[in-house]
C-alpha cells in the first residue's frame, strides 16, 4: 500500500478527486477545442450538454454492470435487452393515450412520466428474476449465452407485429412495432420542475440563458439541466452500489465471485445472492436505459442492438471491474474519448480544412497510387469515423485486455465492509501468547 | 468391543484385495449388502454402549452409499463421530473418502444412506444449509477468496451478519446497526488472526499467501462460523512439518475447547498419533474402526495400505 506523503497525493488518494480531476480534464478539453474553434456560446453549452449526457450515462450503466461482473463474477452480455425493457415499459405506460379513434396511433397508458420511469425500472428487474431462476444455476459462459440470447428476444419481441398494437379497455397501446414510439411527454426537465411547483423558477432559469443565447434558450436549458440530472443520477447509484459493496453482503458477493463452493460451503445461501444482485442490477440497467432515451423524442427496437452491450463492456473494462470509482471514470473516459471522441475530432477537422471526402475506398486509395497523394485517403477516414469507431473500440479493447486487464485504477485493494479494515482495533487482546511473530 | 466387527468384516472379505476393479462391481452388490447388514446389527450394540445422544454423537452416517453412473465411490459407509473428538477417517487413494466428505456435506447427494447431525436428518441437504446447522468443512486444495484480502475472507465467515440483506446494507439508519455488528465482528476477527498467528498478514491479498498459510486461514475461517463439528479434509497436504505441528497444536487446543474435528488424512501414522478414533476406509466402505492401537495392529488394513493396492 502506497501512503500518501504529501497533502496533494493524500488528497488524490480520495476516490471522489479522482473522479473529479478526471471529468475538469474532460470538459477542460472540450472546451479548449471549442474556443479554438470558435464555437460560440451555444454551440459550447450544447456540447458541454452532449458530452454530460455520455459520460453520465455510460458511468451509470457500467456501474451496474459492475454490480454483475466486478463484485459477482455474472457474465452479463445482455445489458441493452434490460434497457430496452426498461424504456419501452415506460414509454407505454406514460404515453398519452389513444383511443380507436384515432386510427393507426399507438397510445400509452398516460399515467405521469414518475409512475412510468417507477414500471419500466421494475419490469426490467422482473425480467432479470425470469432470466436469473433458471440461468444463474448454469457457469457463466453459460449465463452468458442466456442473457445475450434474452437481449435479441427483447428486440425482435419489440419488432414484432404481434405486439405492434392492441387493444387494452378501450385504450390503443403496444410497442409499435418496427416503427418504433413516439414518446409524446416532452421534456422531463420542465416535468420535474412542475412536479416540484418550480415551474417559475425553470422559466427564470431560461430567461437567463436567454442573456447569452440570443434565440429559443428552452433547448439548450433543457440539455443543460439533463446532464446535471444526470449526474446527480450517477452520484446516486454510486452511493447507493458503494454501500452494498461496502457491507456484508458485498462481501458474500465478492466471495462468490471468488469461488463460489467455498462460500456455499461457509453457508452463504450463494444462489439467493446472486439472484439478489441479479435482479437489482438489472433495474439499474433499465432505469439507465430510461433515462438514456427518455429524452430522444421516438424509439425503435433496432437501437438496441447487442454492441451497446459491449459499449458498457468496454467502459467497464478501461475503469477496471469490481470498483465503483473505477466503473464511473471508465464510463466517462469511453464517452469522451471513444464514443464522442471521434465525432468530435472529425467536426474538427471539417472545421479546419474543407474536407471532400471521396465517395468510394477505391477513389480513395487511387490518388496514392498515382500521385502519391495520402489526403483523400484521410479524407475518406475522417468522414467514416463512425464506422472505424467500432474498429478503434476493438483494438482498444484487444490492448487493455493484453496489457492492463485489471484496468485504468490497476490493482485496487477495496475491503468489502463498513467498517474500517486497514486500522488496527486500539484495544490489545491478549487472547493467546504468541500475539506478533513474524514469520 | 470393536474387535467384533473388525473380525466379521474380516471375513466378509476375504477376497477384496486381489479384485481388480471392473469385477468388482458385480461382486460389491452382495458385498455391500452383508455389510450393511452387519453395520445394522453392529451399530446398535456400539448405541447401546455409548447412548445414541444426539449431544454426545453429532454426527453419524449409516449405510451411505454414492454412485457415479457405474462407479461406485462409496459403498457403504457407517460410522459416527463422538462429540469432543478427534476422529480420523484413512484409506489410500480412491477409498471414497473424500466423496463420503462431500456426501456428508451436501456437495453430493449420497445415492443411498443417511448422515445424522445431531439427531436431526441431513441427507441431501444443501451445502449452505449444512453449514449453518454446525457442521463446516475445509477443502482438500485451500480454496480462499485470492481477491479479497486475509481479514475480509475473516469477515465474511460468520452466519447471521445482519448487513447480509440487501435493504440492510444500503439504506441510511438501519445500516448503523450493520455497522455496529461489523465492528464487533473485526474484533472478533483479529482475535482469530492472532490465535493462528497470521494477523501480520490481514492486509494481504489471501491469493498471495504461501500454501501452509491458506491451510491456516482456511481453518480460521471455518472456526468463525462457530461450527459444532468441523471436518477437515486433508488438512496437512503439503504443508512443512513445522507448520503441520502448529496446525496440530491448534487443532488440540481447539478440540480441548470443545470442538469436535472428524479429519480425512493420507498420513497414517498423523492420525494414529492424534486421534482418539479412527475410520479407516478401503474400497468405499468401512474397513475398521476403533482406538489407534487397534486398528494400527489390523491384519486389514495392513494390507490394505501396503498389500494389493501397491
Amino acid at each position: 500500500m502506497s501512503t500518501a506523503d504529501s497533502p496533494l497525493a493524500a488528497l488524490w488518494e480520495r476516490d471522489a478527486v479522482k473522479i473529479g480531476v478526471l471529468l475538469a480534464g474532460i470538459y477542460l478539453a472540450y472546451v479548449l477545442v471549442g474556443v479554438v474553434l470558435d464555437y460560440g456560446v451555444r454551440g459550447q453549452l450544447n456540447s458541454i450538454a452532449t458530452l454530460t449526457f455520455y459520460v453520465a450515462l455510460f458511468a451509470l450503466l457500467s456501474l451496474a454492470l459492475n454490480l454483475h461482473w466486478g463484485y459477482t463474477g455474472m457474465f452479463n452480455i445482455g445489458v441493452v435487452g434490460f434497457m430496452a425493457v426498461g424504456i419501452y415499459v415506460m414509454a407505454v405506460v406514460s404515453k398519452a393515450p389513444a383511443t380507436e379513434a384515432a386510427a393507426g396511433s399507438v397510445g400509452g397508458l398516460g399515467l405521469p412520466l414518475w409512475v412510468g420511469v417507477l414500471a419500466g425500472t421494475v419490469a426490467a428487474g422482473l425480467l432479470g428474476l425470469l432470466v436469473a431462476l433458471p440461468a444463474l444455476r448454469l457457469r457463466a459462459d453459460y449465463l452468458a449465452i442466456v442473457t445475450v440470447a434474452m437481449s435479441e428476444m427483447v428486440r425482435f419481441t419489440f419488432l414484432s407485429g404481434t405486439f405492434q398494437r392492441f387493444e387494452v379497455g378501450g385504450l390503443v397501446i403496444g410497442f409499435g412495432g418496427g416503427s418504433g414510439l413516439l414518446l409524446d411527454f416532452g421534456s422531463p426537465v420542465e416535468q420535474l420542475f412542475d412536479a416540484l411547483f418550480l415551474g417559475g423558477v425553470y422559466d427564470g432559469l431560461v430567461g437567463l440563458t436567454g442573456t447569452v443565447i440570443e434565440n429559443n434558450p428552452q433547448p439548450v436549458t433543457n440539455g443543460l439541466l439533463y446532464g446535471v440530472l444526470l449526474l446527480g443520477a450517477v452520484g446516486l447509484y454510486y452511493v447507493v452500489l458503494g454501500r452494498l459493496g461496502n457491507s456484508p453482503f458485498g462481501r458474500v458477493l465478492k466471495a462468490i465471485r471468488e469461488d463460489e463452493d467455498a462460500a456455499n460451503a461457509l453457508g452463504k445461501d450463494t444462489k439467493a445472492f446472486k439472484t439478489k444482485a441479479f435482479v437489482l442490477g438489472c433495474a439499474l440497467m433499465g432505469l439507465g436505459g430510461i433515462l438514456w432515451y427518455m429524452t430522444s423524442g421516438a424509439i425503435t427496437p433496432n437501437t438496441y442492438r447487442p454492441r451497446l452491450t459491449f459499449f458498457i463492456w468496454i467502459a467497464l473494462i478501461i475503469g477496471g471491474a469490481g470498483s465503483n470509482t473505477g466503473s464511473v471514470m471508465g464510463g466517462a473516459l469511453f464517452a469522451a474519448l471513444l464514443f464522442q471522441g471521434p465525432r468530435f475530432l472529425q467536426s474538427v477537422v471539417n472545421n479546419l480544412v474543407d474536407v471532400e471526402a471521396p465517395s468510394t475506398f477505391g477513389q480513395a486509395l487511387a490518388p496514392i497510387a498515382g500521385a502519391g497523394d495520402l489526403a483523400p485517403l484521410g479524407f475518406y477516414v475522417i468522414d467514416s469515423v463512425r464506422q472505424l469507431q467500432l474498429i478503434v473500440m476493438g483494438l482498444v479493447l484487444i490492448f487493455l485486455m493484453h496489457r492492463r486487464p485489471e484496468g485504468l485504477l490497476g490493482h485496487r485493494k477495496e475491503p468489502a465492509a463498513s467498517v474500517e479494515l486497514e486500522r488496527r482495533p486500539d484495544r490489545e487482546t491478549p487472547y493467546t501468547d504468541g500475539g506478533e511473530t513474524d514469520e | 468391543m470393536s474387535d467384533d466387527p473388525t473380525a466379521e468384516t474380516a471375513a466378509g472379505e476375504p477376497t477384496s484385495t486381489s479384485t481388480v476393479d471392473s469385477a468388482e462391481h458385480d461382486e460389491n452388490g452382495p458385498d455391500a449388502n452383508n455389510d450393511t447388514t452387519v453395520s445394522v446389527e453392529r451399530e446398535p450394540d456400539l448405541r447401546d454402549d455409548d447412548a445414541p445422544d444426539p449431544e454426545e454423537v453429532p454426527l453419524r452416517v449409516d449405510g451411505l452409499r454414492k454412485e457415479f453412473g457405474g462407479i461406485t465411490a462409496v459403498a457403504d459407509a457407517s460410522f459416527q463421530v463422538e462429540a469432543g473428538t478427534l476422529t480420523g477417517l484413512i484409506g489410500p487413494n480412491g477409498a471414497g473418502k473424500s466423496t463420503t466428505f462431500n456426501c456428508i456435506t451436501g456437495v453430493h447427494e449420497p445415492t443411498a444412506g443417511t448422515v445424522t447431525f445431531r439427531g436431526e436428518d441431513i441427507t441431501g441437504l444443501a451445502s449452505h444449509t449444512v453449514a449453518n446447522r454446525g457442521l463446516v468443512r475445509t477443502f482438500q486444495i485451500a480454496r480462499e477468496f485470492g481477491e479479497m484480502t486475509v481479514l475480509e475472507n475473516l469477515m465474511l465467515a460468520p452466519g447471521g451478519q445482519r448487513g447480509e440483506s440487501l435493504w440492510r446494507s444500503v439504506l441510511p439508519f438501519v445500516r448503523d446497526d450493520v455497522v455496529g455488528q461489523e465492528s464487533e465482528l473485526r474484533e472478533r476477527c483479529w482475535e482469530t488472526l492472532e490465535f493462528f498467528e497470521i494477523d501480520h498478514l490481514a492486509h494481504e491479498f489471501a491469493g498471495n499467501l504461501s500454501g501452509g498459510q491458506r491451510k491456516l486461514l482456511e481453518l480460521a475461517r471455518a472456526l468463525l462460523t462457530e461450527p459444532d463439528v468441523l471436518l477437515l479434509d486433508e488438512p496437512f497436504a503439503g504443508v512443512n512439518p513445522s507448520l503441520e505441528e502448529r496446525l496440530l497444536d491448534h487443532v488440540h487446543e481447539l478440540r480441548a475447547d470443545g470442538y469436535t474435528f472428524l479429519i480425512v488424512e493420507h498420513d497414517m501414522d498423523l492420525i494414529m498419533d492424534n486421534c482418539e478414533h479412527v475410520v479407516v476406509m478401503h474400497q468405499g466402505s468401512v474397513l475398521t474402526e476403533g482406538p489407534p492401537e487397534t486398528v494400527r495392529k489390523d491384519e486389514d488394513v495392513i494390507e490394505a495400505y501396503l498389500g494389493g493396492d501397491v
